[in-house]
């Protein structure tokens, strides 16, 4: 078993599928030669060649378009989008296309894809290159939406979304890249899409959590825990679909729930996942539902203050969930 | 003869069997296509969006590919390219009446939104032009895999500026994939006219840019098409890379059935129309070259009669999918609970 950062379980897990797989490819901007400007194809180019390791044109249009038509064939691509703030052009191919085309059908043509997107701030990258999009497509049914917190998930969900039979929209945040390690087996393992991860069992509050907020509600809970407050860390894992059932348990095993995520409040992931708690959940509430999330502006701003202050951290964290504990 | 002197059909090598059989399709495709403005005038179906003067344009060039083994992204007025793909009428019919065993869609989509799996025509979309980047991925795909597949993709001369026209393009161009790209220039994208469409004029000459030969054709003659994506399909299947044909075509009817060309088109233009339909052309040079008797037209036209009526009759005795067919085909059904 070997320590890996989460880019690097990225990349060993496209070379295992690869491996596996003559028929997957990956394809997207400076992801040849380059290895990716995050280095998650770094080696794969040497090793696979520049057919299935495809530096594509500067044109997101393309990479997913050209992605859709060659998992029409019966190929599996693993296209890259450089920056998830970068999406956008692509997003008639992803949502008229991507997400329609077994629906459409009826059944008959399938897009069986991978779309890999680095997003997320706090590292410096201005209004551009920090987003959070996840909410841009949690709202279409057609695709999956998988969000990764920890090396060994990365690994579990990319296996996963390479075999899967239908579009996946896969976020891997820029600031867990190189930020968090853990034990990643040597061997293939698959961690279900559609399953959340209690990430810290707890009795006194509820945190339903998704990508680099899950260690900042990780590191306030053990906090909380010398203060006498027991917290439970559910992580989503993947956002579309919920993890219904998952986030019922949690929610009624405190009866305090607290939804944190780095993008913006207002219809965000945490305001589906309030309506389903208040949906099945309300008579097992002791609080309101609360949420913590990015402000409702644009983007992330590019001063070193205004960045540190629009994103979230473990202090943050800590006071919203001693606030709920105390509640 | 030299190939100066003869016939173009001749000069193609094709035989008179042949020639009947692309006037077969291109009658059957305006007969298809007037039954169903009855059929929407009638009430009976909802929408119809018409290939009516891109007959010949559409027949001579889905006529140099290999049905069943090359691949087909079409867009909306492809109706000719869909039936000589192997689509038959009654499909055709099912899809205009949103039957529930239509193979495009199952009553999902719109007519004219095509799709048929095991002819290797691929679904299609309303947004227009994004089934150009499908084709560069199919054709990327195959060459991959190692098989000889060419691909078919269309768009109008509208949608020649759509960001994916350009990036397909590109890509192909970049890596000589086995493409051809045809657009039907009718000179309308609804009531907008070439001139405020297109900037220089031509859509062929965008080909030079993405390192392709752009060629511009008469989507009136029939045969000059033919040659045009003959040409085209051995050079894909030789490794010489994508084309770009523009087929100069008329728009004789409206946009679709919600819209009315009278109020921005001419009497006199719409009038001139009628002098420029494909189907006057070809029946005229078959005659004039002894390829198609009087007798012979009759049958043919007796044929398309019957096959329309036959399919319209039955297509609309196929019963509608249940409504809660509207949730199936989201995702793929759990492994074992396919069906």
């Amino acid at each position: 078993m070997a320590v890996l950062n989460l880019v690097d379980a990225v990349r060993e897990t496209l070379r295992q599928e690869m491996r596996r797989d003559r028929d997957v490819w990956v394809v997207g901007e400076d992801v040849g030669r380059k290895g990716g400007v995050f280095g998650a194809t770094l080696g794969l180019f040497d090793e696979f060649g520049p057919e299935r390791v495809q530096d594509s044109p500067l044109t997101e249009s393309a990479i997913v378009g050209v992605g859709i038509g060659a998992a029409l064939y019966g190929t599996k691509p693993v296209c890259e989008i450089q920056f998830a703030d970068f999406v956008f052009p692509a997003m008639n191919q992803i949502i008229s296309e991507a997400a329609k085309m077994r629906f459409r059908s009826n059944g008959a043509w399938t897009v069986p894809m991978v779309i890999r997107a680095p997003f997320g701030g706090g590292v410096h990258g201005g209004l551009y290159h920090s987003q959070s999009v996840e909410q841009y497509f949690t709202s279409t049914a057609g695709l999956k939406v998988v969000v990764p917190s920890t090396p060994y998930d990365a690994k579990g969900l990319l296996t996963a979304a390479v075999r899967d039979p239908d579009p996946v929209l896969f976020f891997e945040h820029k600031g867990l890249y190189r930020a968090v390690k853990s034990e990643v087996p040597d061997q293939e393992y698959v961690i279900p899409i559609g399953k959340a991860d209690v990430k810290r069992d707890g009795s006194d509050i509820t945190v339903i959590t998704y990508g680099k907020t899950v260690h900042f509600c990780l590191e306030a809970a053990a906090q909380l825990e010398k203060e006498g407050y027991s917290a439970l860390v559910l992580d989503l894992r993947t956002l579309l679909p919920l993890d219904k059932e998952a986030i019922v348990a949690a929610a009624r095993k405190t009866g305090k729930v607290l939804i944190v995520h780095e993008a913006g409040k207002t219809h965000g992931v945490g305001a589906e996942v309030a309506a389903l708690v208040a949906e099945e959940c309300l008579f097992d509430l002791d609080a309101p539902v609360q949420r913590l999330c990015g402000p409702d502006v644009p983007a992330m701003p590019y001063a070193g203050p205004m960045e540190k202050f629009f994103m979230l951290s473990p202090s943050i964290c800590l006071e919203a969930m001693r606030k709920l504990a105390q509640f | 003869m030299t190939a100066e002197t003869q016939a173009p059909h001749a000069a193609l090598g094709l035989s008179r069997e042949q020639c009947q059989e692309m006037y077969y399709y291109m009658l059957l495709t305006r007969r298809i296509d007037e039954r169903l403005w009855l059929l929407q005038r009638g009430g009976k179906i909802p929408f119809v969006i018409s290939p009516q003067g891109a007959e010949a344009a559409q027949v001579g060039a889905a006529y140099a590919f290999r049905r069943k083994h090359d691949w087909f992204t079409p867009y909306y007025r492809d109706l000719g390219v869909n039936l000589v793909a192997g689509v038959t009428p009654r499909e055709i019919m099912l899809g205009a009446f949103a039957r529930g065993i239509d193979p495009a869609s199952g009553g999902k989509q719109m007519p004219s939104h095509w799709g048929n799996r095991p002819l290797n025509v691929v679904s299609g979309s309303s947004p227009v032009t994004t089934q150009l980047l499908h084709a560069v991925g199919i054709a990327q795909a195959a060459r991959r895999k190692g098989d000889d597949v060419v691909v078919y993709t269309c768009c109008g001369e509208g949608s020649s500026n759509q960001g994916d026209f350009h990036e397909a393009l590109n890509w192909a161009g970049v890596h000589r994939l086995p493409v051809i790209f045809m657009v039907q220039n009718n000179e309308y994208a609804i009531s907008v006219p070439l001139e405020k469409q297109v900037a220089g004029g031509s859509v062929a000459a965008r080909g030079l840019g993405y390192g392709m030969p752009g060629i511009e054709v008469d989507g009136q003659d029939l045969f000059a098409v033919y040659a045009a994506f003959r040409d085209a399909h051995d050079r894909a299947r030789r490794g010489d890379g994508p084309s770009l044909i523009e087929a100069l075509c008329v728009r004789i009817t409206s946009h679709s059935s919600d819209d009315d060309q009278r109020r921005y088109r001419s009497s006199e233009e719409l009038e001139a129309l009628k002098q420029k339909d494909p189907l006057v052309r070809i029946r005229a040079y078959l005659r004039e070259n002894g390829l198609m008797d009087e007798a012979t037209e009759k049958t043919i036209e007796a044929r398309i009669s019957a096959e329309v009526d036959d399919a319209t009759e039955w297509a609309e005795g196929q019963p509608y999918a249940e409504p809660a067919a509207a949730l199936r085909h989201v995702y793929a059904d759990p492994p074992g609970e396919e069906g």
